[in-house]
């Protein structure tokens, strides 16, 4: 009886899984779905070789300065740093002068819960990266995350600000409705093709006080060895902890493995 | 509670002869998982993954606890308050890092171990008890690893709150009530955020509770065995201490080292980068996925596109999925063949290795996009998941001719047993 009940319940769930598959392919067959512009022509990040990719990598501290160099003056006028505060910036290698000299350039609004009003004050290197008043078009993210909040991570960064182009003929061929919207520009690294940020960088935007030239796909992947050090501060130290800490735990595994060996060693099992 | 040959335990030393007469704790550690509990001596390192999942219950509580001091529970500031853990905690990354990897962790411990207990048949008589509350342990960790992942309140955290609340609503009737009343909102918001963070506190006590009656239902007919043949004499068994606590020790270290890969190395393997954007109810993720551990029965809640008779698509999916798990109460009574070990019944062995597979097209397909051809595989693959449980396995049972079993586990490790000779075996 409990078998047949059983049964039952199976043939219950499987007919009604049948029953959904055989619209769906029925649909698929008949109709498949149109491949999207999307699809097609979205690209993922290019491949490229961070300092700190892998285990044993670190930030370059060299170029998260330059990286710096290119937020503050190119990206700063859009996006925010909000998770990121001006005393971080000695682990980049500025000392505590440099580190004050570099929060002072920046206006940090203060409220005043008692009199309800907000005074702009220069930063000190306690502040975070104060907000930034946007009113063009779009809405520009806080970049403080934002290595770790895309697929791709600094790759996509960096492909994203060197990969704008004109859109190709062969997408407006296949794809008549999806041109390009006027304010929009399209770039084939985000994710629908067309995003509101123009091309941020061009040659020499900035000069580097290395003497490093400032070419476009230079300050691309310094920005985003920048950010991706803004995203984990901690990452150095976190691989530092990892090594020995899997040392110590290769070690205590040996010393098991031969204690269960040992204690073992006469049953048989 | 025990063999007769196990060990009792003689406290040595005044004060814990003292203590064994008044509160006996000494004796009731001996006997859980020191020398008076008599282990079959032939468990494979399939039976370190019960004591591995404790080790994870442990670690979530500790890293949650520490956590939770840095934490505030208002859809305001949850996002910032985690970022301000990991950035200006000492050691406030490792923290994060362990309890969301750790959950993973436990995760892929636990399938270990219920599909251990699918293989050798652990569910059968007299074990039916372990096995039900190891099914509530599943459900409670599903619960809780769900609302865990509410709390930092991305992207992610928000979606996947919304989705799966919204499975309430396909109750008829009652359904948008109760999911309002469940959220306290139209919408996850702060309501909602702070009861997932009351009950994400809570219930991994509740799990701790359930392990200790799980523990001690399987310590009333002991261990289980990969024969299943039950233990008969004394030469069949070792006792836990020293033996298995040598052997899960030294597995302790393969885990720590493989699970400290993953917390120093790639802490964000297990994640999704959109748990990094704050939550935004007006902005919704292209491709809204839970937790990796969730995906197969996921696969199984989108594989139900079409409304059967009068039941709509949704509510068969919700259905569904709730029962790929609930039907995992009802296996004992299911699978009725006698014998324990998939390694004496070659039917059903053959269709668990299909089950394994099956259960990883599930997994794919779950944590792939909703659209062809994944649905459509998704959909053959969980029509082989309940025919698996409620057809195949009754059916199995019941015409299936095992292979001859061993007379003991003794004769099964040694090649022959001596007590063998004195009955004659079946």
């Amino acid at each position: 009886m409990a078998r047949i009940l059983s049964i039952l319940v199976g043939l219950f769930f499987t007919v009604a899984l049948l029953w959904s598959f055989g619209n769906g392919f029925y649909t698929w067959a008949i109709d498949p779905a149109a491949e999207t512009a999307e699809e097609v022509f979205h690209k993922h990040p290019e491949a490229h070789h961070f300092s700190f990719d892998g285990p044993f990598g670190t930030f370059d501290h060299q170029q998260l300065q330059r990286g710096f160099q290119v937020y503050q003056q190119v990206c700063a006028a859009c996006h925010a740093l909000k998770h990121v505060a001006f005393r971080d910036l000695a682990q980049l290698g500025y000392n505590d002068a440099e580190v004050k000299a570099i929060a002072a350039q920046f206006q940090v609004p203060k409220y005043d819960a008692a009199t309800g009003e907000v005074t702009t004050n220069p930063g000190a290197p306690t502040d975070y990266f104060p907000p930034v008043a946007y009113a063009g078009q779009g809405s520009p993210p806080d970049l403080s995350l934002v290595v770790k909040a895309r697929h791709g991570g600094a790759q996509y960064v960096r492909s994203l600000l060197t990969g704008y182009t004109d859109q190709p003929a062969a997408l407006l061929k296949e794809f008549p409705d999806s041109k390009t919207p006027d304010g929009l520009y399209y770039n084939p690294y985000f994710a629908n093709l067309n995003l509101a940020m123009p091309p941020p960088l061009v040659d020499d935007a900035v000069t580097y006080s290395d003497g490093t030239p400032a070419t476009t796909a230079q300050e691309a992947t310094d920005v985003a060895a920048f950010l991706a050090w803004a995203a984990e501060p901690t990452m150095d130290k976190r691989k530092q902890t990892g090594w020995p800490i899997l040392g110590f735990l290769l070690f205590a595994t040996i010393l098991g493995y031969m204690s269960y060996r040992n204690i073992w060693a006469n049953k048989k099992h | 509670m025990s063999f007769p040959w196990a060990k009792e335990y003689t406290p040595a030393h005044p004060f814990m002869k003292w203590m064994d007469e008044r509160l006996p704790i000494p004796r009731l550690v001996y006997n859980a998982v020191g020398g008076g509990y008599e282990v079959p001596r032939n468990l494979n390192y399939f039976w370190n993954f019960g004591f591995l999942a404790g080790l994870c219950l442990v670690i979530q509580i500790v890293t949650g606890i520490v956590m939770a001091m840095h934490y505030a529970a208002n859809s305001a500031v949850a996002f910032d308050t985690i970022e301000m853990t990991v950035r200006d905690v000492n050691w406030g990354w490792l923290m994060r890092y362990a309890h969301a990897n750790g959950a993973s962790a436990f995760f892929v411990v636990i399938y270990v171990h219920i599909f251990r207990g699918f293989y050798f048949g652990s569910y059968k008589a007299p074990r039916e008890m372990v096995w039900l509350l190891g099914v509530v342990i599943f459900l409670l960790m599903m619960a809780t690893a769900f609302m865990g992942y509410v709390l930092p309140w991305g992207q992610m955290s928000f979606w996947g709150a919304k989705v799966i609340t919204g499975l309430f609503s396909a109750i008829p009737l009652v359904g948008e009530p109760l999911q309002q009343w469940l959220l306290g909102g139209f919408a996850p918001d702060n309501a909602a955020l702070n009861r997932f963070f009351s009950l994400h506190y809570l219930l991994p006590f509740v799990i701790l509770g359930v392990v200790i009656l799980h523990i001690w239902a399987l310590h009333i007919p002991g261990s289980s065995n990969p024969t299943g043949v039950e233990v008969k004499s004394e030469s069949d068994t070792v006792p836990f201490y020293p033996y298995y606590v040598a052997k899960d020790g030294w597995a302790i270290g393969v885990f720590a080292i493989l699970y400290c890969a993953f917390v120093f190395f790639a802490p964000n393997y297990f994640g999704h980068p959109d748990n990094y954007i704050p939550a935004n109810p007006m902005s919704t993720p292209a491709h809204i996925v839970p937790e990796w551990y969730f995906w197969p029965f996921y696969a199984i809640l989108r594989a139900f596109t079409q409304n059967f008779f009068f039941i709509p698509a949704k509510l068969m999916g919700v259905l569904a999925m709730f029962g790929a798990i609930l039907v995992w109460f009802f296996l004992p009574w299911l699978d009725k063949s006698p014998i324990r070990s998939a390694s004496y019944r070659p039917v059903y062995k053959a269709f668990f290795v299909v089950l394994c597979l099956d259960m990883l097209v599930l997994f794919y397909c779950g944590g792939a996009e909703a659209k062809e051809p994944y649905v459509m595989i998704s959909q053959i693959a969980a029509m082989y998941y309940f025919a698996h449980f409620l057809i195949i396995l009754p059916i199995v049972s019941a015409i299936e001719k095992p292979k001859p079993l061993p007379y003991s586990i003794t004769e099964a490790v040694l090649g022959k047993d001596d007590a063998a000779r004195l009955e004659p075996s079946a």
